[in-house]
């Protein structure tokens, strides 16, 4: 039991329960079925977007550029596809994951092959990737009348589908099965093949990853890759969920996301952190936002909360390791 | 033992700037040929010297977090929130717009500079205690706070910016004394209390031996907390002067004025010889950092460049002169 307690899965499950408890108390409608549908919906593109964040930090990385490979990656699709008059679904998903995949190299490069520091390797990467975008490729935004139908339809796509009293229908997104998909599957490589667990190793120790013969070079590209890819597809289902396609869109999304992560008990040194707790992190996360909302207060909040939540989280976090690292000195 | 490694500190520094003051002129030489008659006019020279002090003030600000191995990604939002302080403290005093704005006494604007200095003082101060009592990554720690202080930005002004300023007020972002610009002088008194005080004081002393190695600084008795809070209060104050030369060359203040700035900043202080990673820094160097950019990026926009491309080219500026560091200290 203690050690259930102990671990920060826990910890941010409890807490969560708590909130959703609270504030139900003082909105009621903040449990009725139609808000909690949309808070698992506004779940799916942040956590995506964590899930590659999350491998990056395990790996002791850093990744701010996501948000803008996301834009680069859906607009150059989506540009492709008006140009060729394409109808499909697949492709224009795997070719965003491509492209996201590709400038993720970049990252990898710069990390791995130059040694920079990553906040500022994957800020120069992603200012020049959002600047080229702007400056090269267009501004213009892709409003509904231009969005390839294909798209929208497959984003409407729902699982449950229910009817009120008063005869509006509430819905449940199909692309939360998505998302819990592509979670399943981060969270198996993470822990079940051999490449997640060198994620661990060079997280840990990058030298002693090293000489246990963990190819530190292929992990690194990997873990930055798999950042890009999953920012790239994430960047398409955005705007095919959102029917509108804004390369402006997303900036400053990367500190949204950092904070689930952070939340979720991931450690900024490399070594810890879980999908679970990540998926934890990103509902907290929706739900402080929603709930700013459903309480009335002022959506000029919302940055004051995400700010408040990283210093706790990463305070949390620091405290704890601090005392951890005294207890082995003690016992050592 | 002591001597010669302050020898060997100062030929490698005079080797960088010596590549610097090389890679100014070249930009210098570029910038005139492409644009023979317009570069070299006075008119442009003299639009930089009001412009590049604030950013100025940011980089040399950001320089001193890099110092002791730190970065402080909230500079841009203490400069904003200060000077929105100070706006909504003048329109409470003389009235949103208007002659009673506009002729409000030096006294009262004298108080609206104490409540920006005071502002940033303070800034510096939560982000100095997250760092050193919390022991919060600066990464981490500014990234929240940050947060914290555009959120505070947009819950004072609801989004929109604070436009209209004193006389006086906008007399400090666009008077000349002596022909000069107000700022570029403020830029050089300020550039060079900072250099003195790197240099010949102990606090200077204890930055340069905390970032070169955290362990040496502390058998040698330093007191590390204190020399790291101190350093992100005097970048809080510089943000906050930068704050006050930004709101009163535009005659407004805003939340989310100068959002390039953080990036543009991190690149000053690296191109000016800053090493990210601690222990390497000079303000010399950063000031002439600066003056080749602000060429760099006058020229391209005479060029007809799109804002966006110069981040374009201001990013990929970062990641090569990263590279070129990085492959230069590989070979050595």
């Amino acid at each position: 039991m203690s050690a259930l307690l102990r671990r920060s899965e826990t910890v941010i499950f409890l807490v969560l329960v708590a909130a959703i408890v609270v504030i139900g108390l003082i909105r009621p409608e903040a449990w009725e079925l139609a808000n909690l549908f949309s808070l698992l919906r506004a779940n799916v593109i942040t956590g995506i977007m964590a899930l590659g964040v999350l491998t990056v930090m395990i790996s002791g990385g850093f990744d701010v550029s996501f948000p803008y490979f996301a834009m680069a990656a859906m607009y150059i699709t989506l540009l492709g596809m008006l140009a060729t008059g394409y109808s499909g679904v697949v492709l224009p998903f795997i070719v965003a994951t491509l492209i996201g995949l590709l400038l993720g190299v970049l990252n990898g490069f710069l990390v791995y092959y130059l040694r920079m520091i990553p906040l500022i390797a994957t800020l120069g990467s992603g200012a020049m990737v959002r600047g080229f975008l702007l400056g090269a490729i267009g501004t213009a935004n892709i409003n509904i009348d231009r969005m390839p139908p294909a798209l929208i339809k497959f984003a409407s796509l729902h699982l449950v589908k229910l009817t009120e009293p008063d005869g509006t229908t509430i819905e449940l997104s199909a692309m939360v099965l998505i998302y819990l998909a592509l979670a399943l599957v981060v969270h198996l490589v993470l822990n079940h093949t051999m490449i997640g667990r060198g994620v661990f190793a060079v997280g840990g120790d990058r030298e002693a990853a090293r000489r246990a013969g963990f190819d530190v070079r292929r992990i690194t590209y990997f873990i930055y890759c798999l950042a890009g890819a999953l920012a790239g597809f994430a960047g398409l289902l955005y705007v095919s969920m959102s029917w509108l396609a804004n390369p402006r869109d997303l900036a400053g999304s990367e500190l949204d996301v950092i904070a689930a992560v952070v939340l979720g008990g991931a450690s900024i040194f490399g070594g810890r952190g879980s999908v679970l707790g990540t998926m934890l992190g990103v509902f907290m996360l929706v739900l402080v936002n929603n709930s700013l909302i459903i309480l009335h207060v002022s959506t000029t909040w919302q940055r004051v909360a995400v700010g408040a939540i990283i210093i706790v989280a990463t305070g949390v976090t620091a405290w704890r390791d601090r005392k951890r690292a005294a207890y082995r000195k003690q016992t050592a | 033992m002591q001597q010669s490694f302050d020898l060997r500190r100062f030929v490698n520094r005079d080797a960088n700037l010596f590549q610097l003051f090389v890679v100014t002129a070249l930009i210098f030489v570029l910038m005139t040929a492409l644009n023979p008659d317009k570069f070299l006019r006075i008119y442009n020279f003299e639009s930089m010297s009001f412009i590049a002090p604030e950013l100025g003030l940011l980089s040399i600000a950001m320089m001193l977090s890099m110092l002791t191995g730190g970065i402080d990604l909230s500079l841009v939002g203490i400069a904003n929130l200060s000077g929105i302080l100070a706006g909504l403290f003048f329109h409470a005093m003389g009235g949103e717009h208007g002659p009673g704005l506009a002729n409000l006494p030096l006294g009262w604007v004298a108080v609206g500079v104490a409540i920006t200095i005071g502002t940033g003082l303070l800034a510096g101060a939560v982000n100095g205690l997250l760092i050193t009592k919390l022991h919060i990554t600066p990464m981490l720690a500014t990234i929240g706070s940050a947060q914290i202080y555009v959120g505070l930005s947009l819950v004072l002004t609801g989004g929109p910016a604070v436009v209209g300023f004193p006389g006086w007020w906008d007399a400090i972002g666009n008077a000349r004394v002596l022909g000069i610009a107000l700022p570029l002088v403020l830029f050089l008194v300020l550039a060079g209390l900072v250099a003195l005080v790197l240099t010949r004081t102990p606090l200077g002393i204890d930055l340069f031996l905390i970032g070169s190695g955290s362990k040496a600084a502390r058998f040698a008795g330093i007191r590390m907390d204190r020399a790291v809070f101190a350093s992100y209060v005097a970048g809080g104050v510089l943000a906050s002067i930068a704050g006050i030369l930004l709101s009163g060359r535009v005659n407004a203040a805003k939340a989310d004025y100068g959002t390039t700035y953080v990036l543009e900043a991190i690149l000053i202080s690296v191109l000016g010889g800053t090493n990210p990673s601690g222990g390497k820094a000079t303000v010399l160097g950063v000031a002439v950092a600066l003056l080749g950019l602000m060429m760099l990026s006058s020229g391209f926009q005479l060029l007809r460049f799109s804002n966006f491309l110069v981040d374009f080219i201001w990013g990929a500026f970062l990641l090569i002169v990263i590279a070129i560091n990085a492959i230069r200290s590989r070979t050595r």
